[in-house]
């Protein structure tokens, strides 16, 4: 049976991958709407910005963010002169480190939601006296359902299995920032593989079934429209 | 000079510029007729404020954009026909028709969901996907929307380019209706002459940007300076009143101020006009009125003017009590009949097509 340390760490890293997409979402919406439509000299350079957590070692991001918000870093210090404690091993911290490690996992497929659009719809919107906030929840919400699902499931699953952000700028704080692809890791060392096999395949079985939600859900989607 | 919409316009792109004034009364159908590239979607995307320009833009009292503001395009009280298929696909076509419809008070309402869905038949189609329709439909639905959005202008984007031939044939007695049962004037982008000689009560031309000339639809199609005159397909266009029926020989007589015309069949007189189109290779002018010759419509008429046409023929304008038509002759036959300005001959109408339903 689960450990009570094995379901804080299970409560914890569902809270973080909620909290994390919820963030994603709202900053990823206008920045993937930018990316999208932009036709700026910079662009690329944000995009190859946004990809980046794609293919960088976890420990780098992780290693990078734990200097910025170390007392010593940047956000640390920000963090600091406006009153506040310091971000690492934190949960705030972890947030943070999660939400720039799920970034391109609900950036890119709103992008290319967005994009598929195209602009026609919006015009044809706007001919039909929509103001701008009102086309953007009646066409383009509607419209890019299936890459919000596909940015939900994607950025929420990532983060479920993040492992080397988190330990690098969370630590290992059992009940604060232990969350349970690190209580996995602990177990295999102390050699306790009956509990690091019900973890696994409580993580397994929930990313699958997420990732299935997808598929079933778009195919859906798809199917309604045609 | 209230009832009028005037538009200038002025655009510049690396690979194209758009230089416009634009000054037609708001009502009846505007063509805007040149070649593909000419800037005719540009400029009507401009009118639309869909395309940022600087300029001026007013449609009767209200002004769309000067050199203080610019209304973006939901401020503005047009209903727009998009080239290709635009129906919003997460909608039915209930949902596509009532998008525009319920963003306009009740009390500004140009006309009744019903009667919208009625002018273009869409009754059956309402609670269909906007994904299921064929071509035409989907365009009859476009049309309704913008219809509902309670327009001061339509703006229509060559509603008829992306159709074949059946599918056109069954949209443009639609497109008739809309211009003589509503009040909206429409601005329509075209590049087909047989569009313009159907549908167009207002001509402009466009070409590189620019407007090349406007004015009535039968002024610009007969204008030697112009192109449209020269065309293998150059015609006149005139406005007719149905007239009497000859049941003996099934023929009916359609009447204008330079005469009548017969046409076979029993004509249904839907409104009070009924357009018909004379080709002007079809004309033929003599100097007598033929009494022994097959040909039934003989106008009696005065040369305006003669141009040169190809090496073999000319074309000759002609005013029948104010009407005028294009005749296309041999240069052989306008020696042999020494035509002059002024000179009184007759017509003969091979071929009268009528265009009105």
């Amino acid at each position: 049976m689960l450990s009570p340390e094995d379901i804080t760490a299970l409560w914890i890293t569902l809270r973080l991958a909620s909290v994390t997409t919820a963030i994603l979402l709202l900053v990823g919406t206008p920045l993937a709407w930018w990316l999208a439509h932009s036709r700026s000299a910079v662009k690329p350079v944000v995009d190859a910005i946004v990809t980046l957590p794609l293919i960088l070692p976890p420990t780098v991001l992780g290693f990078y963010l734990l200097l910025a918000l170390g007392p010593q870093g940047p956000i640390g210090r920000l963090v600091e002169f406006a009153g506040g404690q310091p971000l690492a091993f934190t949960f705030t911290g972890l947030v943070i480190g999660s939400v720039v490690y799920s970034f391109p996992f609900v950036v890119k497929p709103l992008q290319d939601a967005f994009a598929n659009i195209g602009t026609r719809p919006l015009e044809v919107a706007a001919t039909l006296r929509a103001s701008p906030i009102d086309r953007f929840f009646t066409v383009v919400l509607p419209l890019a359902r299936p890459g919000y699902l596909t940015a939900t499931v994607l950025g929420f699953a990532h983060t479920l299995g993040e492992f080397g952000v988190v330990l690098m700028i969370g630590g290992n704080i059992p009940g604060a920032t232990q969350v349970l692809s690190i209580s996995i890791y602990d177990h295999v060392e102390m050699l306790e593989y009956g509990q690091a096999h019900l973890l696994s395949a409580i993580l397994l079985i929930l990313s699958f079934l997420l990732l299935l939600s997808v598929y079933v859900l778009n195919r859906r989607l798809h199917i309604l429209r045609t | 000079m209230t009832s009028q919409i005037s538009a200038k316009l002025e655009l510049n792109r690396e690979a194209f510029s758009l230089n416009a004034e634009l000054n037609i009364p708001a009502s009846g159908i505007t063509v805007l007729f040149g070649s593909s590239g000419a800037g005719k979607t540009t400029l009507l995307r401009a009118i639309a404020g869909l395309e940022k320009c600087s300029g001026k833009v007013q449609v009767a009292d209200e002004i769309w954009q000067d050199e203080t503001r610019f209304l973006s395009p939901h401020e503005r009280a047009l209903g727009y026909v998009f080239q290709e298929s635009s129906l919003l696909e997460h909608l039915s076509v209930r949902g596509n028709l009532e998008y525009g419809y319920k963003r306009v008070a009740p009390g500004n309402r140009l006309m009744d969901f019903s009667t919208a869905v009625e002018l273009l038949g869409l009754s059956s189609l309402l609670d269909r996907s906007a994904t299921q329709l064929s071509g035409g439909e989907r365009k009859r639905a476009a049309i309704a929307r913008a219809l509902l959005s309670s327009p001061k202008l339509l703006l229509m984007d060559e509603p008829l380019a992306s159709l074949d031939q059946q599918h056109k044939n069954e949209l443009m007695p639609f497109l008739e209706n809309l211009r003589d049962q509503l009040s909206v004037p429409i601005i329509y982008v075209s590049h087909s002459p047989d569009e313009v000689a159907r549908l167009a009560d207002h001509l402009v031309l466009i070409e590189q940007g620019k407007v090349l000339a406007t004015g009535p639809a039968n002024e610009i199609l007969t204008r030697f300076d112009l192109p449209l005159a020269h065309d293998f397909d150059a015609s006149a266009i005139i406005e007719t009143r149905p007239g009497a029926y000859d049941s003996q020989f099934d023929l009916s007589s359609l009447e204008f101020d330079g005469g009548s015309l017969l046409v076979p069949g029993k004509i249904q007189a839907t409104g009070s006009s009924l357009r018909v189109r004379i080709l002007a290779r079809d004309v033929s002018l003599t100097l007598q009125h033929q009494s022994e010759t097959s040909i039934l419509n003989i106008v009696a008429a005065r040369v305006v003017e003669m141009s040169p046409d190809d090496s073999a023929r000319m074309l000759v304008k002609l005013d029948a009590n104010g009407i005028i038509l294009l005749a296309r002759i041999t240069r052989k036959s306008g020696t042999a009949l020494k035509l002059t300005p002024g000179l009184a001959v007759y017509a003969q109408i091979k071929t009268v097509a009528l265009l009105s339903p």
